[in-house]
């Protein structure tokens, strides 16, 4: 186009009052909504869009994180992986002493597990002594829901990246209630997760050497088609790889197909951290790339959450984790909630969960609303992504890819934070699941993200 | 019998453009007498309050529904049914783009207005020129670092930066910012002032030679830290403008080395270029860029004031265009000259185009002794009807009044219309600031 020939259509960001004046000339326009951007944020985010490498960094990490390619491999036991004494949790770092109500539940669980403490007291006075070394999955290759607790005797999905290489690991889901992972440490979780380590891993281990690897990203894309947003939904994630394994299950384990088949068919939720694992391995994909400004993990411990940026290597950046808000199981209320906690934000980092709302109509009223509210929430975060998935596709918004790939610059300038399905712990150590609901990110998170990639680039105006 | 109710949403967002249309569907709802919907920006208080409205306290980021009707419930429950329109998604009103770079994404412009604060006006920009689209920034306050930044990435990227501080464009006859309507002629303005170039692109519409297009390019762009870079580009687009016969650059004395490539540019163009080094007489540019062309000069139209005691001391300059108003201090050699469109006097409030209280106030100051001589800028964008609110305070005040009228018979708030009502009130008018001057310092 002629610069010179008269605009057909003009953007107007600013003055309404301008915009209506293109209005009365019969112009076209495109009205920004703009706003100020989130207090503070204003001199790093002009230094930080100035970066030169910022466009080709993050078109490289969007493009990296939506082209990896997960296979489901095997299932490994966390002895395999785990370096020894130590044990995962979900989240940025964390002390005993910092430590939630649910993160201590389950911390204490893997202690009575591991046979390092004859009970819960000794299981907690052995955790404040240090006796354990407490790292966060993210830092591992891996990642958990919930507290994410991972000690030696249980066992992982393990996804590789068949077009990057990279390989990352997520424990087994529990099932829903009493559960480990939401801090329960009760003898039937105990029995629960002693089964899974003699019966269930194994099995599966048997199961995906027969199966060969299992393409992940045409699972999830399928599961997006039939209703699930694969966080808070993922009944037809579970179905179809429910199918993909039955046949290998009878013929590799004949004698207990019956009850691995039946605990994994009784758990609506078990694909979801296969799916978390393949999130990890797509995000992970798009770490360290100089310049980047997209967030590559969110991730909470039941007291921060915690934000990765591409362009930052390793850091973390956190904030407060907020209460979530949603609908409570039984007679539980808001006052028995325990702040977010999880790694399975990383389906919100990969364009998945939270950010594919519109493609589960069926649990947007467990998540607060109506099905306008989902699709309200998808299209607000294609405004602080940088891509949409060519493979992630959601029907009801005309198959268009889901947003993906968040740029902390453009949370910063909209003032738009992630929204984020979760599960909803009890905050006493002990209690399990209470609810399930949406939870609202710390800006502070994202914006000190912001402040360090400003501290990070010399000043190019200089 | 009608009552009123004017209500405060604390916190409740609306974009204006969205809320001046349920105003007019509330105001055109039966039984309804006046209505505003409006956030309460200081500007919007101003007007609920004129229109005789109660305004509680409220501050910039609520809501204020201001109804009189009568039934004023039945009118609030409308407004609230109009504003749900909006909320609801899935409709028309679906998410709107946050960002310019959102809207860019979405396809169809070819053009981006940024008018945002200052200090946030990088980030529209910048956005504009990585997606390839031309951007006129009206902003001021931008740092000159990141306007030289800005045209230094548009030079890679291909694009004409306008401004910062760029008051007016027109491209193919679409007026940008602050723009009058102008008949399509011969004559390419490059501007690096808005009010310099619409006093020149007026007159040259008076005298019926019309515009091919204004590209203004913000008064920093010819100091040496800019170099004058979009000066250099807007040259050359309107030397291949078929459309433009003779060239118009209206700008301060460049730096010395700016002036030296831009000097070097001109003589490499087809199509002859005449500079009007501010602070200069604009009505002879426009009359030397008449005979350039061929073309006669007329009479500027005048309309002398009505018969009050030409006896002033004191000559006062109240102006809302800068250029405007050293033009009129250069022409008039003497008084004190205030330039109400300077960043001191915008932070936080409408430009004196659209906004009139603080020239009105200053015309409630002037005494008997005084001359006052005033712009008024007329256009798209600028004040729907400037003399309304001019006219009471001309009329009041002891001092005698010149008023410089820029503006064509195009122009939305109906010329003639302005200047009568101007005259009525006891002003004189002309459409030539340079006129305005003189006749000004001759009754001091």
């Amino acid at each position: 186009m002629s610069p010179l020939s008269a605009p057909s259509n003009v953007i107007t960001a600013g003055a309404g009052l301008l915009d209506e004046a293109l209005a009365a000339q019969a112009v076209p326009t495109t009205p920004v909504d703009w706003r100020p951007p989130l207090p503070g944020t204003a001199e790093a985010l002009v230094k930080v869009l100035a970066d030169p490498r910022r466009q080709a960094a993050n078109e490289l990490a969007a493009r990296r994180l939506t082209s990896a390619r997960p296979y489901l491999v095997g299932v490994r036991r966390a002895s395999e992986v785990l370096p020894s004494g130590t044990f995962l949790h979900a989240g940025p770092p964390i002390t005993w002493e910092r430590a939630s109500g649910p993160m201590r539940g389950a911390l204490i669980g893997a202690m009575l597990l591991e046979g390092l403490a004859g009970d819960e007291h000794d299981a907690a006075v052995g955790l404040a002594a240090g006796e354990i070394a407490l790292r966060p999955c993210h830092e591992h290759a891996s990642v958990g829901p919930m507290a994410g607790v991972v000690s030696p005797s249980m066992w992982m999905f393990e996804v590789r990246d068949e077009e990057h290489g990279g390989t990352a690991y997520c424990s087994l889901n529990e099932g829903l209630g009493k559960v480990l992972r939401y801090g329960a440490y009760g003898p039937e979780v105990l029995d629960r997760l002693r089964w899974m380590d003699t019966v269930l891993g194994p099995a599966l281990a048997a199961t995906l050497e027969r199966t060969g690897p299992i393409d992940l990203r045409s699972l999830i894309a399928q599961a997006l088609q039939m209703g699930d947003e694969l966080h808070n939904r993922n009944r037809a994630a579970t179905s179809l790889l429910l199918r993909e394994l039955a046949p290998a299950v009878v013929e590799s384990a004949p004698a207990r197909a019956a009850e691995v088949l039946r605990f994994i068919n009784g758990n609506d939720h078990f694909f979801l951290n296969a799916g978390m694992a393949a999130a990890k391995v797509s995000t992970d994909a798009a770490r360290d790339i100089p310049g980047s400004t997209m967030v590559v993990a969110m991730a909470r411990n039941g007291t921060d959450f915690g934000v990765q940026v591409s362009g930052l290597g390793g850091r973390w950046f956190t904030g407060p984790a907020g209460v979530p808000d949603g609908l409570y199981l039984g007679s539980y209320g808001p006052e028995d909630a325990n702040p977010d906690i999880g790694d399975s934000t990383i389906t919100e980092t990969s364009g998945l969960g939270g950010f594919a709302m519109a493609a589960s109509p069926a649990i947007v009223r467990f998540v607060g609303g109506e099905v306008a509210d989902a699709v309200r929430a998808t299209r607000s975060m294609y405004e602080i992504t940088l891509a949409e998935h060519p493979a992630y596709q959601i029907p009801g918004l005309g198959f268009r890819g889901t947003p993906v790939g968040i740029d902390v610059t453009l949370v910063a300038r909209t003032g738009l934070l992630p929204v984020v399905n979760t599960g909803i712990a009890g905050r006493v150590a002990g209690t399990g699941q209470v609810g399930a609901g949406l939870v609202k990110p710390p800006a502070e998170a994202f914006t000190s993200a912001l402040l360090a990639l400003s501290g990070a680039v010399s000043d190019p105006f200089e | 019998m009608s009552t009123e109710a004017v209500l405060v949403r604390k916190g409740a967002y609306y974009d204006s453009v969205q809320l001046m249309r349920v105003s007019r569907a509330l105001a055109d709802t039966p039984g309804v007498e006046a209505a505003m919907v409006a956030m309460a920006t200081d500007l919007n208080v101003t007007v609920i309050r004129d229109l005789g409205f109660t305004v509680p306290e409220a501050g910039p980021g609520d809501l204020l529904i201001a109804v009189r009707a009568h039934d004023t419930k039945a009118a609030v429950a409308e407004a609230d049914r109009q504003l749900t329109t909006l909320e609801r998604p899935g409709t028309a009103t679906s998410q709107p783009p946050l960002t310019t770079r959102s809207a860019a994404a979405r396809g169809p412009a070819d053009l981006v207005l940024v008018s945002v604060p200052g200090e946030h006006a990088f980030c529209e920009a910048h956005d504009a020129v990585l997606a390839g689209l031309p951007v006129m920034i009206f902003s001021d306050g931008v740092p000159v670092a990141q306007e030289r930044w800005l045209k230094e990435l548009a030079e890679e990227r291909d694009v004409l930066v306008m401004g910062p501080d760029c008051g007016t464009a027109s491209i193919g006859g679409v007026g940008l910012g602050f723009a009058n309507v102008l008949s399509p002629g011969p004559v390419g303005v490059v501007a690096a002032s808005g009010t310099g170039a619409q006093q020149v692109t007026s007159l040259l519409d008076w005298a019926g030679a019309g515009v091919s297009h204004i590209l203004g390019v913000g008064g920093r762009d010819l100091s040496a830290e800019v170099g004058g870079l979009s000066t250099l580009r807007a040259l050359r687009m309107l030397d291949e403008d078929p459309a433009t016969d003779l060239i118009v650059l209206i700008s301060k004395p460049p730096a010395p080395e700016v002036a030296r490539l831009v000097e070097e540019a001109v003589a490499g163009l087809r199509t002859p270029v005449m500079s009007a080094l501010l602070p200069t007489d604009l009505t002879e540019a426009a009359e030397q860029a008449l005979r350039v062309l061929g073309r006669s000069v007329p009479e500027w139209p005048s309309w002398p004031g009505a018969l009050r005691e030409a006896s002033g001391k004191t000559l006062k300059g109240i102006y809302a265009g800068g250029t405007l108003s050293l033009e009129a201090a250069a022409v008039a050699g003497q008084g004190d000259f205030v330039d109400y469109g300077d960043d001191a006097y915008t932070r936080g409030r409408a430009h004196p185009m659209i906004d009139p209280t603080l020239r009105v106030e200053a015309l409630s100051r002037a005494g008997g002794t005084d001359v006052v001589l005033m712009d008024v800028v007329l256009g798209h964008g600028a004040d729907p009807d400037p003399a309304a609110s001019l006219v009471p305070a001309i009329a009041h005040t002891p001092a005698a009044v010149v008023v410089s009228l820029v503006g064509t018979l195009g122009d939305p708030q109906d010329l003639h219309r302005q200047a009568a009502a101007l005259r009525a009130a006891g002003a004189a008018v002309f459409v030539s600031n340079a006129q305005a001057a003189r006749h000004a310092r001759s009754l001091v």
